[in-house]
């Protein structure tokens, strides 16, 4: 049945640092290698060297520009991917009952052999977290790497989801959101992780930590004006100062 | 949203099919004769096509049957079940009343309340999506019922009048102009049914909004995707508008227009009515589909 489970044992997903996050997307390049050799059907490629090339891909990378009313703007690199929703649209409108959320860590997913590829669980998502596949005629979504984090046959650090196994700098964080003290639980109440369009009511499980503040201008600092005559125009203090005005008499 | 011809043939066709079996099955029109016959077919096989065009889209189609398994969670499952068995209780009614002369009201009334009950299940398809306002923002399932019931009133219409029983035209023109008035209401909520209509902005979407104004700079991809062909579907404003003059023409003032002249000149002009009728329709459901902003758009820029 696709109904949702009232609580689940564990609420493992995955935390995303907005300031520690460099957008080199090497998390959604390991994923779409992953999981398109692992769990169902392969994500697939249309016109991959032709001119119009698409595909199906369970992570990506937007990058916002967020402009402060004062000072100069900030740039925000975004992976996007499931968020494991607590009260997730997507499992409900399903009528094959192919999406299913699970009770024992949370994670939704859904059965390829039952799924008919009607897509109206992409339409219920507000996050545009799943893509129908092209080629499979299934709907294709984050797993969480379920064949990844409970996988005895391989080493111990390689039982996370592939992309965080990736993070070259560490923005991605997994673990039991539902548990308070987990290291992920801790990093949320640390820098106060924040959800996805809260007004939608989907209770995202995946938590999202904020850009930290920049030194000098969130709060009205000089850097935003910049005086450009002074560059062009250098006046040294000290002792180069001492010098630039002597060698100026001299000269 | 991407208006798929399968999607929008089904909620026109099956609607007004289905509409059609709450009006029979409610006893609209004669007993006995040939507009029997033509009524129940009608009503049979414009929901049975409707039914076969909606699985146009899918992607495994012979996983189609599993839709009927999920009917206490999902309304794309109730509306299954409740298509199936408003056909077979209307088919058995129909097939009591024209062969055997039996025009059974409890069957009947059963068939109607089952097919009334359909087409709230496929509004609420769309009008349960929070994603889209356009759809869960406006009355959706008012105009959806509204609409096949009108449609069906014609369709009944029609058969009568060209079976030669007397058709009830007047009321057929006042369900017109009652469906148009629904149709205007739906239409003006819709106009302020955005993106943004429930709260939703690129600055919640991306958690961002403290730190100043949110602008895309970089998409995460060049070409298209299934997100942006499926979700962020765009339909010209003018081509819009001509399209919804179109839909209004043939939709209602057509219609409207010979179900006032069939009394003077004759119940056959009802037949061309339901066709100016059903390709307004088509028109505007299409609209429906095309005009439809979806949430997610909002992290590829779309405001």
């Amino acid at each position: 049945m696709t109904g949702l489970p009232n609580s689940t044992e564990r609420k493992m997903g995955l935390v995303i640092d907005l300031d520690t996050c460099v957008g080199c997307h090497a998390c959604a390049v390991a994923c779409k290698e992953w999981n398109t050799g692992g769990y169902g059907a392969p994500l697939a490629d249309t016109d991959a060297y032709g001119a119009e090339p698409s595909g199906t891909w369970l992570n990506r990378i937007h990058t916002f520009e967020v402009a402060p009313q004062a000072g100069p703007a900030q740039v925000v690199h975004f992976p996007k991917s499931c968020l494991h929703c607590e009260d997730a649209p997507c499992v409900t409108v399903c009528p094959t009952g192919a999406s299913y959320k699970r009770v024992e860590d949370g994670i939704v997913l859904v059965n390829e052999d039952t799924c008919m590829g009607c897509g109206l669980c992409a339409w219920a998502c507000p996050y545009g977290a799943r893509e129908l596949d092209a080629l499979a005629g299934v709907m294709k979504k984050c797993t969480l790497c379920i064949d990844r984090i409970y996988n005895e046959n391989i080493p111990q650090i390689d039982r996370i989801p592939a992309c965080v196994r990736a993070c070259p700098t560490g923005a991605r964080h997994f673990g039991d959101i539902g548990d308070p003290a987990s290291a992920v639980s801790r990093l949320v109440a640390e820098r106060g992780g924040m959800d996805l369009m809260p007004e939608q009511g989907t209770k995202p499980v995946n938590k999202y930590l904020p850009p930290r503040g920049r030194d000098g201008w969130r709060d009205g600092g000089d850097a935003g004006e910049v005086n450009l005559a002074a560059l062009a125009d250098p006046e040294p203090g000290g002792f180069l100062g001492w010098l630039d005005r002597a060698l100026e008499r001299l000269g | 949203m991407h208006p798929a011809p399968s999607i929008v043939v089904f909620t026109v066709l099956s609607g007004l099919g289905l509409g059609m079996m709450a009006w029979l099955g409610l006893g609209l029109g004669p007993d006995g004769g040939a507009y029997r016959w033509l009524a129940s077919a009608l009503a049979l096989g414009l929901t049975g096509l409707g039914g076969i065009a909606s699985t146009g889209h899918l992607g495994r189609r012979e996983n189609a049957w599993r839709a009927f398994s999920q009917w206490r969670s999902s309304w794309l499952s109730r509306e299954a079940c409740l298509m199936l068995a408003a056909m077979a209780v209307f088919g058995l009614h129909a097939a009591l009343w024209c062969l055997g002369g039996l025009r059974l009201w409890p069957l009947g009334l059963a068939a109607a309340g089952l097919a009334l009950a359909t087409i709230h299940a496929t509004a609420m398809i769309y009008a349960q999506l929070r994603a889209v306002p356009r759809w869960s923002a406006t009355p959706t399932p008012a105009l959806f019922v509204v609409s096949a019931l009108t449609g069906g009133l014609l369709g009944a219409a029609a058969a009568a009048g060209l079976t030669g029983a007397s058709a009830p035209a007047g009321w057929t023109a006042l369900a017109l102009l009652l469906d148009g008035a629904v149709w205007v209401w739906w239409q003006t909520a819709a106009a302020g049914a955005t993106r943004g209509a429930k709260g939703s902005s690129m600055e919640t979407a991306t958690g961002l909004g403290f730190m100043g104004r949110v602008r895309l700079l970089e998409a995460p991809h060049t070409g298209a995707n299934y997100l942006l062909d499926e979700m962020a579907f765009r339909v010209a404003r003018n081509r819009a508008f001509e399209l919804r003059r179109l839909g209004a023409v043939l939709g209602y003032l057509v219609p409207l227009a010979l179900a006032l002249l069939a009394p003077v000149l004759g119940g056959w002009l009802l037949a061309p009515a339901l066709v100016a009728h059903l390709a307004g329709m088509l028109a505007l459901r299409w609209l429906f589909f095309a005009e439809a902003e979806h949430v997610q758009a909002l992290y590829y820029g779309r405001r």
